[in-house]
């Protein structure tokens, strides 16, 4: 699905990423976890295609497609989508409105024609009861107001509408309440196939709970310095952070 | 006819000899009127740069450069040329260069509505022209004044409600390069209540100053909501001066959409002469190329527990100019005033430019003000947050654009109209 191999970035005269190398399959969920400042949201936006960031070394393949050569647009047309750690709030664009061009859009990349409203309409109902998303809620500007379990709510349900490969949830669990969280998770593994892929980038060890991973990495100092299954997660959680800043310091 | 002109008062002195050899006597304005319009003219010269109320709308320079000579060679229009200008929810009445055209415009009774043209006002009624626009404040108001075109008169007589929108259709069409100062009048009598849109065209081949006046009374308990629609063209160079005078209990509700226009300047000055009334004015632009759009509003609350409200909004690309200018004046007996101002603009590329002046001058001590202004480029983080669900760029910044100035497009509460400025804004974005 994705292989990313050996990949530096950095932002201004700072390197943030040294060499990232990890491959993700179809039917995989993996988990990224890190302290903060480890360059876990970097990955995510220079994957998602954020032009703040320069890419200075290495490659990402994405279902074969040298990803780093597209734009956003097109990363997201080729079925990558980006749970954003902050949804932007958008004043005056209708979450149905930026959901049916974001879909026609996509639709066009591949040659397909646009849906019809009726067609659309169904899939906003459906997709929204896999998140509890109220209705109403569809009908308002995007993000605008919204409170901070809406708005990652509305991130996977924006992940279901557009039904994408390879999801990358960006600190989905970020000041989630259990609730929330268990609802979040519930869509996340609802949308869970053989077919994509889900990589999910957290701080805690408590959303693994309820999305279990494959494979768990750690990411610390721009580079994945420890990888393993679920477990990992749990003795990281044990131990903290700090057990790992001391072991990998002297390699920096 | 072309004479060679290089300074201030040539200009004007030029303008003045050539509007003079072309026009007639103006029976309607009164004498001493007209007196006073030269007298300034004379005096203060059009205006340029150097003049504060103009310093980003040199006036002066676009009438040395483009209107050097003034043919005044008008054309005359057909029902064919107006029928797509008009607006079908509306009654349509057609001023062109300046003139009142009966026979253009749409003929209906509708009980209460008096439309003449200003040579017919019976000489009781003379005496209201100009009394809103004093020829001694404005040198275009002047200009105008000495030379004005038998323009609008439109009266809703007190206690009567017009049903359907008045739209008048202020079309200006040349051979060759013309002046039009076209002059109406709009008085809204006490308890009456009525919806006008003012919408603005150059049909013609050739370059157009438009120079255009209007006086607005709205009575007491009266409400006038009022729609001005500017989509002149590439060729035309015009200054809109809207002296409007609210009375107690009354409302005034303006939205100006300045689509296209070479060079656009709006005076929009509003004086709430009596208690608890009150004014919304909005306006929204859209610039491109060389375009300049220059939004001047003067609110003058005189008198206790008023309410006025402006919302401006603008974008402007490639290497346009628009600027906003709003002047609130709360007066010593205007206590317990409500006056709001904000100014939202775009800024789409790095050789455009927005100038914004708020000013607040206030001399009651109980009252509520406040102003905000704006400007910046497009939101990169709702930009790249719509890209990264699969929306292209361009489509991702029109998204943007119409969500800024839907609020405005929102207060046009007449569908065909609303659907007008859409289709125009989303071609120009």
């Amino acid at each position: 699905m994705i292989s990313i191999k050996n990949l530096h970035a950095s932002i201004g005269d700072k390197e943030i990423l040294r060499g990232i190398n990890l491959e993700v399959k179809a039917g995989e969920v993996h988990a990224i976890m890190g302290p903060n400042g480890s360059g876990k949201s970097t990955l995510s936006s220079v994957l998602a295609g954020r032009e703040d960031y320069e890419v200075t070394e290495g490659e990402v393949t994405f279902n074969g497609k040298n990803l780093l050569e597209l734009p956003a647009e097109d990363r997201a047309r080729e079925g990558l989508f980006l749970a954003f750690q902050y949804p932007v709030e958008i004043p005056g664009v209708s979450n149905i409105n930026f959901l049916r061009t974001a879909l026609n859009e996509i639709r066009a990349y591949h040659g397909q024609e646009e849906m019809t409203a009726k067609d659309f309409l169904a899939l906003v109902k459906d997709k929204s009861k896999l998140v509890e998303l109220d209705s109403k809620l569809a009908s308002r500007s995007v993000n605008e107001g919204f409170s901070g379990g809406e708005k990652k709510r509305n991130e996977i349900f924006q992940m279901a509408m557009l039904n994408p490969k390879l999801a990358i949830l960006d600190e989905t669990d970020s000041g989630l309440d259990i609730d929330a969280l268990r609802i979040v998770a519930t869509g996340v593994n609802k949308l869970k196939s053989k077919d994509n892929a889900t990589i999910v980038i957290t701080h805690y060890q408590r959303l693994l709970d309820y999305i279990v991973p494959d494979f768990v990495h750690i990411l610390y100092k721009g580079r994945i310095v420890k990888s393993g299954g679920k477990e990992l997660a749990l003795e990281l959680e044990a131990k903290g952070y700090d057990e790992i800043k001391k072991e990998f310091e002297i390699a920096d | 006819m072309s004479l060679v002109v290089d300074n201030k008062s040539a200009v004007t002195q030029n303008l003045l000899e050539q509007l003079q050899k072309k026009s007639g006597k103006i029976a309607f304005m009164p004498d001493a009127e007209i007196i006073s319009a030269i007298r300034y003219l004379e005096d203060k010269g059009i205006p340029n740069n150097k003049h504060e109320d103009y310093k980003y709308c040199n006036i002066e320079a676009v009438l040395r450069k483009e209107f050097k000579s003034v043919e005044q060679s008008f054309n005359e229009l057909t029902n064919a040329d107006i029928a797509p200008l008009k607006i079908d929810e509306a009654i349509n009445l057609v001023v062109v260069n300046g003139v009142y055209n009966e026979g253009l415009s749409e003929k209906m009774i509708v009980k209460g509505l008096t439309v003449k043209s200003l040579n017919e006002l019976s000489s009781s009624e003379k005496n209201i022209l100009s009394s809103q626009a004093k020829a001694d404040t404005d040198a275009l108001i002047a200009l105008n004044t000495a030379f004005s075109a038998n323009g609008l008169f439109l009266q809703v007589d007190k206690n009567n409600v017009i049903p359907m929108p008045l739209h008048v259709i202020y079309v200006n069409s040349g051979n060759a390069n013309i002046v039009a100062n076209t002059r109406s009048f709009i008085n809204v009598q006490a308890n009456a209540q009525a919806t006008l849109i003012e919408s603005f065209y150059n049909i013609g081949s050739a370059k157009v100053f438009s120079n255009f006046v209007s006086e607005k009374c709205v009575g007491e308990n009266a409400k006038l909501i009022c729609y001005t629609f500017q989509n002149e063209g590439p060729l035309s160079y015009s200054v809109n001066t809207n002296q409007v005078k609210i009375g107690k209990y009354s409302n005034y509700n303006n939205t100006t959409m300045t689509l296209s226009g070479e060079l656009v300047r709006n005076n929009h000055n509003v004086v709430l002469a009596d208690s608890n009334c009150e004014a919304h004015l909005n306006g929204l632009f859209i610039t491109n190329g060389t375009q300049q759009v220059d939004n001047h509003t003067l609110i003058d609350h005189q008198m206790p527990n008023c309410e006025s409200n402006e919302l401006y909004k603008g974008i402007a690309k490639d290497r346009s100019t628009g600027t906003f200018n709003g002047k609130i004046f709360v007066r010593k007996d205007a206590q317990k005033t409500n006056a709001y101002q904000s100014s939202k603009n775009i800024l789409m590329s790095d050789d455009a430019t927005i100038n914004t002046k708020p000013q607040l001058e206030i001399y009651a001590d109980d009252v509520k003000c406040s102003h905000g202004t704006s400007t910046g480029k497009i939101d990169t983080e709702a930009l790249f947050y719509l890209k990264a669900r699969g929306i292209g760029e361009e489509s991702a910044r029109k998204l943007l654009l119409q969500a800024f100035a839907q609020e405005l497009i929102d207060k046009i509460e007449i569908p065909s109209l609303q659907e007008r400025v859409l289709h125009l804004f989303e071609k120009a974005l």
